[in-house]
């Protein structure tokens, strides 16, 4: 099941990972992305931290980490193909996937109808 | 869009140009394609005191790119027109009287010609730039829109003995441009055919007289329009019926003005830069530098006349960051991969649709100022490797 921050990112968690990328709606909002910075495999974060940095023609912008953990693994593709984020961004454009400190901290998060109801 | 989720978008953006402002959007003025551009699905921020399109539906990328490969039509109805008529009657009074304000030729400025300028102050530093249009009994300038009401009061201070200054508040302004906006404009006027870049001409658009230029602000061929408000919506929606023309938002506005190596005004040049630091030496014609008919006499004119001479310790250049990273407007330069010496700034920066990179202009330090020089730009605490280049960084398409 999905989960949602306010900050707009999604998060799937499976066995105290989860993948994390933004929303269908923040992907609309930013417009047409032509560059993506994602962190290294490795890093840690805190929640809200930025862990990646989206760039559309005109603006750059934050993407938050949105639990504490550690960076295991992130997404080359949307390094290489930035508009990937904005024709898929809620499947093959994942960002990262973040090993959660706290496996349970998700539970509290956003679902997908409070997050509809959030963005109208 | 609710009034939440246009909050918690607007935490995301760390530098975004129009950032929307929610407690002042009900003071906006509108311009008279206000409604037109709602019906067209625009995002609307504020600009200048203006609520304005910054995109549509398609998108600022390929807003920019439909432009530079059909035509473009973009409201700027938001910027100043302002007409001055010489109280003697003779246009040459007005040209002259309005040479004490630029450092530009406007007495040699032929009727239906069109000229850049520059309102100048004391220091040698830039107050706006404008474009000047002679009318045969009357002078027409365009100037931007965030320094249209100082214009006009500089304007009738500086030429109120001699000229009425009017500031027109029933004329919409709509530019088109693109390769195939002489196309789209011939639907209407047939004759568009015979102007050349600059000119400036008055035409019947559907029964509806309007002020055509051969000008614009993206490197493009293209035309800009003076409407009457009343019938703004009615030309425009006609330009809009040709199936090459599409409408642009102010965020390709300002990627297609980049690409172009064009100023904004607020942006690249201000008070603390003058013409030669901005490299705009070109707008001073030899009639106002030293040894010409009408040498100096404008504000400041001893600091830009010697510049002219003797150079600048510092001038604005084009920037092409190495990678695909953007470097934006504010971003420190440095002549080291350490980030110790520091050499300048960016003031324009973003990401090129057409030339597929990320593209800047900055003021350095004039040691760094060739073309060729490799430098640094602070982005994130990185340092990314930029090269100093020339400016435009598209080729102008104009029709000389």
């Amino acid at each position: 099941m999905l989960k949602f921050t306010e900050e707009h990112e999604w998060l799937k968690v499976e066995d105290g990972v989860a993948t994390v990328g933004i929303t269908e709606h923040a992907a609309g909002q930013l417009g047409d992305l032509v560059f993506v910075e994602l962190p290294e495999a490795g890093a840690t974060f805190a929640k809200g931290d930025s862990a990646a940095t989206v760039e559309s023609v005109k603006a750059a912008s934050d993407v938050y980490c949105p639990l504490d953990g550690e960076i295991i693994e992130v997404n080359q593709a949307i390094v290489d193909d930035p508009a990937l984020v904005n024709s898929d961004p809620q499947g093959a454009a994942w960002f990262f996937k973040l090993k959660l400190a706290d496996p349970r901290s998700a539970d509290n998060l956003l679902d997908e109808a409070a997050y509809k109801e959030l963005v109208g | 869009m609710s009034a939440v989720d246009a909050g918690s978008v607007s935490r995301r953006i760390m530098c975004q140009t129009w950032r929307p402002d929610l407690e002042t959007i009900s003071h906006l003025n509108h311009t008279p394609l206000h409604a037109l551009h709602l019906s067209l699905g625009a995002r609307m921020v504020p600009f200048a005191g203006y609520e304005m399109p910054v995109q549509y539906p398609e998108g600022v990328l390929k807003e920019h790119l439909h432009t530079r490969a059909a035509a473009g039509l973009f409201d700027v109805s938001h910027m100043g027109q302002v007409i001055i008529r010489p109280k003697s009657g003779r246009i040459a009074d007005a040209a002259l009287a309005l040479e004490r304000l630029v450092p530009v030729d406007v007495l040699g400025l032929p009727e239906g010609r069109q000229r850049y300028a520059l309102f100048t102050n004391a220091e040698g530093g830039i107050l706006d730039d404008l474009m000047i249009a002679n009318r045969g009994d009357h002078l027409f300038l365009v100037v931007n829109a965030a320094c249209k009401e100082a214009d006009v009061a500089h304007l009738k201070d500086g030429l109120g003995g001699s000229c009425n200054v009017t500031l027109l508040d029933d004329r919409a302004l709509v530019a088109l441009q693109g390769p195939r906006a002489e196309a789209v404009l011939c639907e209407l006027w047939a004759d568009v055919a015979s102007m050349r870049f600059m000119d400036v001409a008055e035409a019947d658009l559907h029964d509806v007289t309007c002020i055509i230029s051969r000008s614009g602000y993206t490197g493009e061929d293209g035309f800009e329009i003076s409407i009457p408000a009343a019938s703004a919506v009615d030309v425009t929606q006609r330009l809009l019926e040709h199936p090459d023309a599409l409408a642009i938002g102010l965020g390709a506005r300002d990627s297609l003005r980049l690409e172009a190596g064009l100023c904004l005004y607020g942006n690249d040049i201000d008070t603390g830069t003058t013409p030669i630091e901005a490299a705009l030496e070109w707008a001073i014609q030899k009639s106002r530098r030293a040894g010409g008919d009408r040498a100096g006499g404008f504000p400041g004119a001893d600091r830009i006349l010697a510049e002219l001479a003797r150079g600048t310790s510092r001038r604005r250049v084009g920037l092409r960051p190495e990678g695909r990273a953007p470097v934006r407007g504010g971003a420190a330069l440095f002549a080291d991969a350490g980030g110790t010496l520091p050499v300048g700034s960016v003031t324009s920066g973003g990401f090129g649709p057409s030339v597929d990179c990320p593209v800047a202009m900055g003021y350095v330090d004039a040691a760094r100022a060739e073309n060729g020089t490799p430098l640094f730009a602070e982005v994130r605490g990185k340092y990314l490797p930029v090269t100093v280049s020339a400016l435009p960084f598209v080729k102008q398409t104009y029709k000389r």
